[in-house]
């Protein structure tokens, strides 16, 4: 059987955790979605018709949802705390830190529509804040998944998990980056494809144009590595630094700021090892974003194959 | 325990208190002693939890989300023989578990608390859980009336009584006075009853340093079936020494000597005069 990484359409991230979460739910009565009107963007409405006494709304009120999420945790249930990621870890950024973290009550925190995803919608709706917020806050698990088995896997892990961990989905319909049975671990970076010239170190739905970028790349000659960097706290050091010691450029890529998500984690963790390598972070620049699909958002901002190919390209080139 | 011997511990509380606080060189003095009969009456009278049933998840629940009169909850944890009482006097101190707000780290809490406006989305979860559970703890929660600007309180209590949540009690520690100064001078709470009321609550009210009426008031909870109970405690910021009684400047004062002899010699006078 052969597998070609990003050929094969799959279903969103978030229907994927939707479905995955209504699987665990019915085995484990223990689990509880609460959502804050947000059931219809979490791709919850059969997980709600199915199992209605195993959902929490509490309406929209961010702040409650996650102080609530906390309460529940303490008294043993197993609680994703389901809400846009714009808002969730805007809005109730305090709860996220005392009363999830601080106070270590193992919610699982899951942001929808993350990063431009409801592009059109404005900045209101962009979460491209959220990486940079969280990974400032102790004691919380960053998952970013790729694909509909990071995804799956992801979920899995999340509920048995003992410590809060934060889950980042969109809603547009990802291609299968791993072959099914593909192990993952959370901070374990998976890489998709090898190559020694360039590096893409990327998280989520960028992941995808990267791989594409690489396959560009491939054929101008530039050998290139992709690796999905799905755990962007506690981050895979190893996998960065291998990157940065086996090739010859890395660039990040990362549906968000380019002011404190993934790029700025592997550029310290490069500098304090004493790496030293061409390095770019690929993302959206210090301005609230350009509006439009998510499509023309990553082609506006160059996250987009022909756009990480040149920027590759032009670091390779400077040197 | 008898009423007698329960305003015995009353005064006995407060001299405790200071005495940490002035150790420390720092606290909620004012708060700490407006509270500290509410939860004299919480853990001696109300409350189902002890040292050893702290991990049963059968066992009631008392939050503090006026995380900020820790001192009054350290002293009541310890006097219940959830800690040594002698481990207070790191109270504030480099490194401490009993920092200026309760933190889980000390056996008896429940949750970090410090930030105002969270306790009660905290409780209600608590509550809930509960109820789906059909367990028969009770959730009780304090709350600072100056907190209750916070608007996360009025989206919990939305939530409380839309799940009927008669397992959750609130305790409102009504003392007129936060920071600056009086509530109804930042951004007024009244009327606070029926605001408590439209959002769900059954309301009543007590006076928060009369010792038998806080006791015959919780153990009426809940006050109706499928509502939250909400208590609005009337009390006095800075309850039982005189210079500190209603004025602002106690919030976090902390005692000189010779405020803090005077202090507990009015303690001492109150203790002789009930008899110990």
């Amino acid at each position: 059987m052969s597998f070609t990484p990003g050929t094969e359409l799959g279903r969103a991230n978030q229907e994927v955790f939707a479905e995955t979460l209504l699987t665990l739910a019915k085995e484990d009565k223990d689990i509880l979605a609460v959502t804050s009107d947000s059931r219809g963007s979490g791709k919850l409405m059969s997980y709600a018709a199915a199992l209605p006494e195993q959902l929490i709304e509490v309406g929209i009120a961010e702040q409650n949802l996650v102080g609530v999420a906390a309460g529940l945790a303490s008294a043993g249930k197993i609680v994703f705390a389901v809400s846009p990621a714009s808002f969730l870890t805007a809005r109730a950024l305090e709860q996220i830190k005392n009363d999830v973290c601080y106070s270590d009550q193992a919610v699982k925190l899951v942001g929808i529509s993350a990063g431009v995803s409801y592009g059109a919608l404005g900045s209101t709706h962009h979460a491209t804040h959220d990486i940079a917020v969280l990974r400032a806050i102790h004691n919380i698990t960053i998952v970013v998944p790729a694909d509909n088995l990071e995804t799956a896997e992801a979920v899995k892990t999340a509920a048995k998990m003992t410590h809060p961990v934060y889950l980042r989905f969109g809603k547009r319909p990802m291609p299968d980056l791993h072959l099914s049975g593909t192990p993952f671990e959370i901070g374990k970076a998976l890489r998709i494809r090898d190559g020694s010239d360039i590096a893409f170190i990327a998280a989520g739905e960028a992941v995808h144009p990267a791989l594409k970028a690489a396959e560009e790349l491939d054929k101008s000659g530039y050998s290139t590595r992709v690796i999905s960097m799905h755990t962007v706290k506690p981050l895979d050091a190893e996998a960065v630094i291998r990157a940065a010691r086996e090739c010859r450029a890395v660039v990040t890529v990362e549906e968000h700021h380019t002011s404190g998500g993934l790029g700025e984690a592997c550029a310290s963790t490069l500098m304090e090892a004493n790496v030293q390598v061409p390095f770019k972070i690929a993302g959206i620049p210090d301005e609230y974003a350009m509006t439009g699909s998510q499509v023309e958002i990553f082609r506006h901002y160059g996250l987009t194959a022909s756009g990480l190919a040149r920027t590759a390209t032009a670091l390779l080139e400077d040197q | 325990m008898t009423d007698h011997e329960l305003y015995i511990k009353s005064i006995e509380y407060r001299i405790k208190l200071l005495k940490y606080i002035k150790m420390a060189g720092a606290g909620h003095t004012g708060g700490s002693l407006s509270c500290v009969d509410i939860l004299n009456v919480l853990y001696n009278r109300i409350l189902k939890v002890t040292p050893e049933t702290f991990s049963d998840p059968g066992r009631d629940r008392y939050i503090q989300s006026k995380g900020h009169s820790v001192e009054a909850l350290y002293i009541v944890l310890a006097d219940h023989g959830f800690f040594p009482e002698k481990e207070l006097e790191t109270f504030y101190g480099y490194g401490s578990s009993y920092t200026g707000h309760p933190t889980r780290k000390v056996k008896g809490v429940e949750q970090n608390t410090g930030g105002l406006g969270h306790g009660l989305a905290f409780s209600v979860g608590v509550a809930l859980a509960g109820k789906i559970d059909q367990s028969a703890y009770r959730v009780f929660t304090l709350l600072g009336d100056g907190e209750l600007a916070e608007g996360s309180n009025w989206e919990s209590l939305m939530a409380a009584a839309h799940y009927h949540l008669d397992n959750l009690c609130i305790i409102i520690d009504r003392n007129n006075l936060q920071l600056t100064g009086h509530t109804e001078d930042m951004c007024g709470l009244e009327p606070l009853a029926q605001k408590l009321e439209a959002f769900g609550g059954q309301v009543r009210a007590v006076d928060g340093h009369n010792l038998t009426a806080l006791t015959e008031i919780l153990s009426k909870v809940p006050f109706a079936e499928g509502q939250p109970s909400v208590v609005i405690a009337r009390t006095v910021k800075g309850k039982g020494i005189s210079f500190m009684e209603n004025n602002p400047k106690w919030h976090h004062g902390v005692p000189d000597d010779n405020q803090y002899e005077q202090a507990q010699q009015e303690l001492k006078t109150k203790l002789a005069e009930i008899g110990s």
